[in-house]
C-alpha cells in the first residue's frame, strides 16, 4: 500500500495552546527523539517550570526564544505507519496573515485552533476565511482547553455549530471539529475516555485518513516548462525533451497537446519519468515529454491538453497577499512569475481591499500594505497561459517581485 | 482509502519529483550552479537526483568539495570514484591551503570544522557561482526548520532571518544582486528515514564507513571519535576497538561514530527507525556547543 504524505498548515489566534498541541502531536507520536526532549526539559528547568514545556519543541529561531514569539514560518516532519506528514506550524500574532498564507499555499489542510472557553473570535474567521482563499480543502478544527469547561459537550457544540456558520458562509464543504485537551494529551493521538460523549476521530485518527490530494483523471493537463533538455551528445545527438513537473491532470503516449502562448500544436510521442519511458503520467510527477513534431518552445511555455487549454492573456485581475514592507499601488513596475515563466508587469490599478473585520471586499484604490488581502489589476508585457486558480492552484498562483531588490512583494491568485 | 489509489504518489515519490523540480528551476534560474559534494549521504542522494533530473543530458553543473584536509580517506576515495564515473567537474577548496598562505590560523583545539566557511565563500566568489546545492534538512536542527529552500546570502555569505523571502507554492524567488548567492536545498522536506529509505529503494552505493565495522576509536565528549593527524587522542583517552558506522560522514574531529551492528540498508533503516536519538545529537560535536550554534554558524555563511 502507499505511504502517502500529508501537507498541513496550523493556525490559532496567541494563546490558544497552539505550540503546546504541535509538541503533543509531535511527542504523543513518538516524534521527538531523547536529546531534543533532553534539551527542552534542560530550558524549561532553568526557566523554573515544573514540566518540559512542549511549545519549545517548536520555537526555533534565538530571536523568538529571547522575546517568546514565533515569528516565521517553521517546518515540521513525523510519520505514522499510516503516512507520512509535513507541517507548516504558522504563528498566531505578528504578521500573521502574511505567514498563514505562505504556509496554506502549499498545503490541503488547515487545522485552526480554537480556545473553547473563548469560541470562534475573530482571528478564527480570519485564518478561515484565508485557508478558503488559498484553495484549502480541508479544514480541521480543535476545540482546545476542553480541560479547563469541565469536559462539557455543551461548550463543546456551541462552538462547533458557530464555526460551521463561518465555514458556510465561506463555502468551506469539508470540516471536522475535535474536542481536545493539549496540555493534557486527550484525543490529539489518544482517545479521552473524559469525554465518552465524542465518537468522532482523534486529530490524529484524522490526519491519518482524510483524502490526500484529488484523482488527476479529473483536472486537465497542464505542464510548466522547466527545462528544454537537448543532450547533444554522441549518444543522444537528436534528442529534444521538455522537462517539468505536471501542475494537474494526467498525460499519455498518443495524446495531443497545445503549447501556450504561442498555440503551437503535436502530439505526445513518448514520457520520461526520471529518465524511465513510461506510458502514462500524471501530478505531480516531474516528467520529460518527447513530441512528434520539432515545435518551437521555451522554460516557461504551458504545455496543455487540446480539450482543454489555459487562458491566454496579458491582463489578469487577482487577489493578492502583500506580504513585503513595500506598499502595493496603482503604476508600479515590476516582475511577474508564473511558475517557470518570469515576465514585466504594471499594476494597473487597486480595486479593492478585503475587511478582514467583517470578511467583506470593500471598494479601495490606495496602497496595499503589508499583510493586507486585495484585489489588484495586472497589464502584462505579454500573454501568459494562466487558469482560474480556485480551479488549478499551480497554474493560477503567481507571485511579484521587486527587480532592484529582488524581494517577494505579494503571492497573487488569479481570478478568470 | 481513496478511489483513485492507482494515481496516487507514494511519498518518496512526491519528494523525489519536488527534487528534481527544484533542479530544474536553478538551471533555469542561474547562470553558473554548483552542488557541494563531500561524498556524505545526503550530498550523494542529491547528486543522484541531479542525474535523474536531467537525463539523459549529463549533469549540467560541477561539485565543490571543501575538505578539511580531516576527512576520512575512504570518503574522498568514494568522491574522486564518483564524479569520474558520472563524468562531472570536481572543484575543490582544501583548507591546509588555506592555513599554508596564513589567510586561516589552525584552532587550538585541532578542529578545522569552522575554519570551513571562509575556503567556501572564498570558493564561491572565486568561481562566481550564483546557485550553491546543499544538502540540508529542514528535520535536522531546530534553526533549519525555518530555511527557505531558496535561500538568499549577501555578499558575505551571511544568513540574515529576517531578509529571507516568503516561499509560497512551488514558486522559488532566485534573484539577486551581483556578489550575492543563494543556497538551494533540495532535500529541505526529506527526514534521515525518507534519505535512507530512497538510497535502499535506489540502490545507491555509499562511502561503507556508513555500515558497522570494527574500529580504533577514543571516547571524547560522550562521542566516539578515530585516531587520525588531525591531534586525537590525546595522552588521557584511551583507544579501544569498537564495533561501529557513521551516521553522518564530516571532519573527523568532530564526527564521532555510532556501536552498531547494521552492515546493510535495511538494517540501518531499521536502526535509525528504533533511534532515539537525533542524527546530529548523536553525532555532531559542533552542535552541542550552544543552544543556538547552529543558527549562529548559518548566519556567518556555513553550509
Amino acid at each position: 500500500m502507499t505511504h502517502e504524505l500529508l501537507r498541513f498548515a496550523t493556525a490559532g489566534s496567541v494563546d490558544d495552546g497552539k505550540s503546546t498541541l504541535v509538541g503533543r502531536l509531535l511527542h504523543d507520536s513518538k516524534s521527538v527523539l531523547a536529546d531534543q526532549l533532553a534539551a527542552i526539559e534542560r530550558v524549561s528547568n532553568e526557566r523554573g517550570m515544573e514540566s518540559a514545556d512542549l511549545a519549545l519543541l517548536t520555537d526555533g529561531l534565538r530571536a523568538e526564544r529571547e522575546q517568546g514569539i514565533t515569528i516565521d514560518v517553521a517546518y515540521r516532519y513525523f510519520s505514522t505507519a499510516k503516512r507520512s506528514f509535513i507541517l507548516a506550524d504558522t504563528p498566531g500574532h505578528v504578521q500573521y496573515t502574511r505567514n498563514m498564507v505562505t504556509g496554506a499555499s502549499t498545503t490541503e489542510l488547515a487545522l485552526i485552533l480554537i480556545d473553547v472557553r473563548h469560541g470562534v473570535v475573530e482571528q478564527t474567521r480570519r485564518h478561515a476565511a484565508i485557508a478558503a482563499l488559498l484553495g484549502v480543502r480541508h479544514i480541521a478544527v480543535v476545540v482546545n482547553k476542553m480541560d479547563l469547561v469541565d469536559y462539557s459537550q455543551e461548550k463543546f457544540n456551541e462552538v462547533s455549530a458557530s464555526f460551521t456558520d463561518v465555514a458556510s458562509s465561506l463555502g468551506l464543504v469539508d470540516t471536522t471539529v475535535i474536542p481536545v485537551s493539549a496540555l493534557v494529551g486527550d484525543n490529539v493521538v489518544d482517545a479521552s475516555d473524559t469525554m465518552p460523549w465524542y465518537t468522532g476521530p482523534t486529530l490524529l485518527d484524522y490526519l491519518e485518513t482524510v483524502p490526500v490530494g484529488t484523482d488527476p483523471r479529473d483536472e486537465p493537463f497542464r505542464l510548466p516548462v522547466q527545462y528544454v533538455n537537448r543532450p547533444r551528445t554522441a549518444k543522444y545527438p537528436d534528442f529534444r525533451g521538455f522537462s517539468g513537473r505536471i501542475a494537474s491532470g494526467v498525460v499519455r503516449v498518443g495524446d495531443d497537446i497545445v503549447v501556450s502562448p504561442l498555440g503551437s500544436k503535436s502530439t505526445v510521442t513518448g514520457i520520461e519519468v526520471l529518465g524511465t519511458p513510461v506510458d502514462e503520467a500524471f501530478s505531480p510527477q516531474s516528467v520529460t515529454l518527447l513530441l512528434a513534431d520539432e515545435i518551437d518552445m521555451d522554460r516557461g511555455d504551458v504545455i496543455s491538453s487540446t480539450e482543454s487549454s489555459p487562458l491566454m492573456t496579458n491582463e489578469i485581475t487577482a487577489t493578492v497577499c502583500v506580504l513585503n514592507e513595500q506598499p502595493i499601488t496603482a503604476g508600479q513596475r515590476v516582475l511577474a512569475r508564473f511558475g517557470p515563466k518570469t515576465i514585466r508587469a504594471i499594476v494597473e490599478s487597486v480595486t479593492d481591499r478585503l475587511d478582514l473585520e467583517s470578511l467583506t471586499h470593500l471598494p479601495f484604490n490606495g496602497a496595499l500594505e503589508v499583510n493586507d488581502l486585495g484585489t489588484i489589476k495586472l497589464r502584462l508585457a505579454g500573454d501568459v497561459a494562466v487558469d482560474n486558480y480556485a480551479d488549478l492552484r499551480t497554474t493560477g498562483a503567481f507571485i511579484l517581485v521587486d527587480e532592484q531588490d529582488g524581494s517577494t512583494l505579494v503571492g497573487g491568485m488569479t481570478r478568470c | 482509502m481513496s478511489d483513485f489509489a492507482d494515481y496516487t504518489l507514494d511519498h518518496l515519490d512526491v519528494l523525489e519529483s519536488e527534487a528534481v523540480h527544484v533542479f530544474r528551476e536553478v538551471i533555469g534560474e542561474f547562470d553558473r550552479p554548483v552542488l557541494l559534494f563531500s561524498g556524505g549521504k545526503d550530498s550523494v542522494v542529491m547528486l543522484h537526483l541531479a542525474v535523474k533530473a536531467f537525463a539523459p543530458s549529463p549533469v549540467p553543473f560541477p561539485v565543490l568539495h571543501v575538505d578539511t584536509g580531516h576527512n576520512f580517506p575512504e570518503v574522498i576515495t568514494y568522491r574522486d570514484e564518483t564524479v569520474d564515473r558520472l563524468g562531472v567537474r570536481l572543484v575543490v577548496a582544501n583548507v591546509q591551503d588555506w592555513i599554508d598562505d596564513g589567510r586561516l590560523r589552525e584552532r587550538p583545539d585541532g578542529t578545522r570544522n569552522p575554519l570551513q566557511t571562509v575556503p567556501l565563500l572564498e570558493t564561491i566568489v572565486a568561481n562566481k557561482f550564483d546557485a550553491v546545492f546543499g544538502g540540508g534538512r529542514r528535520d535536522e536542527e531546530k534553526a533549519r526548520a525555518k530555511e527557505r529552500v531558496f535561500s538568499l546570502r549577501d555578499g558575505f555569505g551571511q544568513w540574515d532571518p529576517r531578509r529571507q523571502r516568503p516561499e509560497l507554492w512551488d514558486v522559488y524567488n532566485g534573484r539577486h544582486r551581483p556578489g550575492e548567492h543563494v543556497r538551494v536545498f533540495p532535500l529541505s522536506n526529506w527526514t534521515e528515514l525518507d534519505v535512507w529509505r530512497y538510497i535502499e529503494r535506489e540502490e545507491i552505493e555509499l562511502p561503507w564507513l556508513y555500515y558497522s565495522h570494527e574500529r580504533e576509536v577514543f571516547s571524547r565528549d560522550g562521542m566516539w571519535l578515530t585516531a587520525g593527524d588531525w591531534g586525537g587522542p590525546n595522552d588521557s583517552e584511551a583507544v579501544v576497538n569498537k564495533v561501529v558506522r557513521y551516521r553522518t560522514v564530516g571532519d573527523m574531529s568532530c564526527t564521532g561514530a555510532v556501536e552498531s551492528t547494521a552492515t546493510t540498508v535495511a538494517d540501518v533503516i531499521v536502526e535509525v527507525a528504533a533511534s532515539r536519538l537525533t542524527e546530529r545529537g548523536a553525532t555532531r560535536a559542533d552542535d552541542r556547543l550552544s543552544e543556538a550554534a547552529m543558527e549562529d554558524r548559518k548566519r556567518e555563511g556555513y553550509f
